[in-house]
């Protein structure tokens, strides 16, 4: 198991004083300065040497993004932007973070601007997190106080100016070009790409988007040592990271553990083992609501990390674990996932917006039984038509829980086809 | 503008502005962004004037945040239609807004609805008669391993049972605001149990 002294958010829980004192106290600020004058290539290089895979759930190494940037500022400037939009069902940690560890976003967002080249960073935070964003802006007052951003920050000689945004309730503000909209003032509807965010994001300027759990590590990582962050977990799955894990377990938890933890492990050491134990066990969704559902056979050895739950037809995604035990009604949990998708999509694309309600009207189907045994297939082959045919990857998103659902559960939807049938045909009888 | 939500509502008034404080506060708001991109202060702003307005944002409102702006305030409708946090017609003073969405539902939100329903006589979407409450559905509220979970105006309220939030309306319709955070007693996200990592306060608490 990771060693408290390896743990990257001390104060994840909260027990401790989270303004500037008790975040010093536990070794933020501490020799920023020093870090910022090895210079952006020394930190990029450091980040790269980390491992690092973004933890917003996409996984992108980040020491290579930030070598996206343009290396010198030209006639636009640069920014770094911190997705905050936490929605993916499932995953809570950023809001731990940025309520009881907000100095380590703050100086997270100093050292990656820098690095960048950025003198300016917007922090995007979903706005229901308003007691969050309190703590937050609280921290970010608090540094310019102490002179630790603002005009030369740290006495680096580097001027940073950091600001705090709410959204306003649309989960796709958390697909980088939608945020990028919608902090411009628009709908978050997003962008085509390319352009790249790191040649016209913000305001058609270069730009960074990263998680806010990805950027608040970086201080830890560099006083550290990017070799240190390395060491932990394997090979291109490597460091720590803050585990959700809620539904069916006997104490729900967040918690910062080893990458490449087994499953089995990190739900019963730390969430108290699955309601009624491990046997009791139906599915789990490993990494957020759009990550395809595992079934216990895979469960029983699967390691948390990117490449391993990939090797499943899955994914680490948020790291935000849903387990289900087996008085669950698998079918109705999936079918309440392709409802939020349908509400959620923003409506550019017809394949998205026409496909996520089609899909929650099969699978309200579904869930009753009332189909006939050759619409699964037909709704296997509609998740296909929408993966991959949008513009962002919402539409992905919603089709991998319904194809996780038949890959796995597909004799029990034939069950409950036949059940429905067999009943109807009893009372025409 | 026929067939905009709430605009036929006899209780949208004629003007809108903003109070000596919020003005002020816009003004902060506009500067945190560069020169010429002041439409970047459209959800603030709109925020601002929910809040102002008790809840809701009235047509004139979004008309006088679009003209602050300099937006054509199609734009600023289309914001304010987009965003599911901007109420168009009016809503209770305690907003419920219960989530449903699967890691709630596994943990019961099913029955923190119909608790909601039958404490406060109203279906998701309904306003009571006398203005105190609304009840309203929402997806995901990111308070996962504290399901479920209501959000009430700025709180969550989490580890709900069908009993504490009984006990939360029940404080709400006489005006007394309850504690937010978990109403099971444990401390924030660290499991139930006692904690299992970050026991050591050295490591955990710093000096």
């Amino acid at each position: 198991m990771l060693k408290d002294q390896d743990r990257i958010f001390t104060n994840l829980y909260g027990i401790h004083d989270w303004r500037l004192q008790g975040a010093r106290a536990r070794g933020d600020w501490d020799g920023t300065k020093e870090i910022l004058s090895k210079g952006r290539d020394w930190i990029i290089e450091e980040m790269k040497k980390s491992g690092m895979r973004g933890r917003g759930g996409a996984g992108f190494p980040t020491g290579l993004k930030w070598s996206f940037m343009p290396k010198e500022v030209g006639d636009r400037p640069h920014y770094l932007v911190v997705n905050a939009d936490e929605g993916e069902p499932g995953t809570c940690k950023d809001r731990d973070m940025m309520r009881f560890d907000p100095h380590k976003l703050v100086e997270g967002c100093l050292i990656a601007s820098f690095a960048m080249a950025a003198h300016a960073c917007y922090i995007y935070i979903r706005g229901e997190f308003y007691r969050e964003a309190e703590h937050l802006q609280f921290a970010i007052d608090e540094a310019y106080e102490a002179g630790l951003i603002g005009k030369n920050a740290c006495g680096s000689g580097w001027d940073f100016d950091l600001y705090l945004h709410r959204g306003a309730g649309a989960y796709i503000c958390g697909e980088e070009t939608a945020l990028l909209e919608s902090l411009e003032g628009r709908k978050g509807q997003p962008r085509l790409k390319p352009p790249f965010p790191a040649m016209a994001g913000l305001y058609g300027c270069p730009t960074t988007v990263n998680n806010v759990e990805t950027i608040a590590a970086v201080p830890t990582i560099l006083r550290r040592g990017g070799d240190w962050f390395a060491g932990l977990g394997r090979e291109n799955n490597t460091g720590t990271k803050v585990f959700c894990i809620s539904g069916h377990v006997e104490q729900p938890c967040n918690v910062e553990e080893e990458m490449g933890i087994p499953m089995r492990e990190l739900i019963e050491k730390h969430a108290g083992g699955v309601r009624g134990g491990w046997d009791n066990l139906l599915a789990v969704i490993p990494g957020g609501s759009s990550t395809p559902l595992l079934p216990k056979s895979i469960c029983d050895n699967v390691l948390m990390d990117f490449d391993s739950l990939r090797a499943e037809k899955s994914g680490l995604g948020t790291a935000a674990l849903i387990v289900m035990d087996k008085s669950t009604d698998v079918v109705r949990a999936i079918t309440r996932l392709s409802r939020f998708y349908m509400h959620e999509s923003c409506g550019q694309c017809t394949p998205c917006r026409e496909g996520t309600g089609w899909l929650w009207r099969v699978m309200e189907r579904m869930t009753r039984g009332d189909a006939r045994p050759e619409e699964i297939e037909t709704l296997l082959d509609v998740t296909y038509e929408i993966e991959g045919h949008t513009i962002c990857a919402l539409g992905d998103a919603a089709a991998w829980p319904v194809q996780g659902l038949i890959r796995h559960f597909r004799p029990e939807l034939e069950r409950r086809i036949e059940e429905y049938r067999a009943r109807y045909e009893a009372a025409a009888a | 503008m026929s067939g905009v939500p709430g605009l036929d509502d006899p209780r949208q008034p004629k003007t809108f502005s903003f109070d000596d404080k919020n003005t002020s506060k816009a003004q902060a708001i506009i500067a945190k962004y560069p020169e010429g991109r002041q439409a970047s202060a459209v959800l603030p702003l709109l925020d601002l004037a929910q809040r102002q307005n008790g809840g809701w944002l009235p047509a004139a409102a979004i008309e006088y945040v679009a003209e602050m702006l300099r937006m054509p305030s199609i734009r600023v409708w289309e914001v304010a239609s987009f965003y599911t946090m901007f109420y168009l017609r009016p809503t209770g003073r305690y907003r419920v807004h219960v989530c449903t969405t699967t890691p709630c539902w596994l943990r019961g939100s099913d029955e923190i609805t119909s608790t909601c329903e039958r404490v406060l006589g109203l279906k998701f979407g309904q306003t009571s008669e006398d203005g105190q409450f609304s009840l309203h559905e929402v997806e995901c509220a990111g308070a996962c391993v504290n399901a479920p979970v209501v959000q009430i105006n700025d709180d969550y309220y989490e580890d709900l049972t069908p009993e504490t939030m009984e006990r939360i309306l029940d404080s709400l319709k006489r005006d007394e605001v309850p504690k937010a955070g978990s109403q099971s007693g444990r401390t924030h996200s660290a499991p139930a149990g006692g904690l299992t990592t970050l026991r050591d306060q050295g490591a955990a608490g710093g000096a």
